[in-house]
């Protein structure tokens, strides 16, 4: 841990502001669903809200250089996406309402399906010596 | 929320945002004429927050108040946020965050659009 920014300086930094940005969807969207509308589907509302609870600790933790945490968050992410993705596809009946991860993040633009992918490769590239680029 | 106002402002900060891209392909640091396009938008996003707050008042739409005024003041905080944490990256990165924010206040501004016309929830 001497350069302990290293995951949110270059193109880290963007990443972060990705990150940043979906923490800030995710979270809201379900502090407003939540708050609404929670009956409706509780399940799709509390999983948007673990969802966004954990883009925030993925933002964090790649803004502060805090590898290990960053690759903890991000691969939960990818289950995540992969996971209710498939679900959403086979049986919509638990998901009525819509949430990130939804069909693979498809109301994003996929985004949540690539981000987690992106930020693994980056989180690897900067472990292994700053920059050197092997990953 | 005014179709051309929204379309408007969203097409502001795509061009913003092919400004900021234009610095970043070239690695060129954030500059002034950047601070300045982006200091512009966050004027015309003021305008939106006085104005959508406005005609919220004024309208007997079914619109939702809360989601409509959040998206509102979320896109008023977003140029600053990106302005600050770009600045400190000095490379073609920093004007990369600016790409992304300015995108985001377009898909916002999108998405304000489908609150007012009752077609986002």
């Amino acid at each position: 841990m001497s350069d302990v920014h290293s995951t949110s300086s270059g193109f880290g930094r963007v990443l972060v502001a990705i990150y940043a940005v979906f923490a800030l969807a995710a979270t809201a969207r379900s502090v407003f669903q939540l708050a609404t509308k929670a009956d409706e589907a509780p399940l799709a509302y509390a999983l948007s809200a673990l969802a966004g609870v954990v883009y925030v600790v993925a933002t964090w933790a790649l803004a502060t250089g805090r590898s290990r945490l960053a690759t903890a968050t991000i691969l939960f992410e990818l289950v995540g996406v992969v996971a209710v993705g498939v679900l959403t596809t086979l049986d919509t009946a638990d998901f009525p309402e819509a949430t990130v991860w939804s069909g693979f993040g498809q109301g994003y633009g996929y985004v949540p399906l690539v981000l987690p992918l992106v930020g693994l490769w980056w989180v690897r590239r900067t472990a292994s010596g700053n920059g050197a680029g092997k990953g | 929320m005014n179709e051309a106002v929204a379309w408007g402002v969203a097409a502001v900060a795509v061009a913003v945002a092919a400004f900021a891209a234009w610095h970043m392909v070239r690695d060129a640091r954030f500059s002034n004429p950047l601070f300045y396009a982006v200091g512009v938008l966050e004027l015309l996003i003021a305008a939106t927050l006085v104005g959508g707050s406005i005609a919220l008042g004024r309208t007997d739409r079914d619109v939702d108040g809360v989601l409509f005024i959040s998206y509102l003041v979320t896109n008023l905080i977003i140029p600053p946020l990106a302005v600050v944490w770009g600045v400190a990256e000095r490379s073609r990165w920093g004007t990369g965050v600016v790409v992304v924010a300015m995108l985001t206040v377009a898909v916002l501004m999108a998405r304000l659009h489908g609150i007012w016309e009752g077609t986002v929830v």
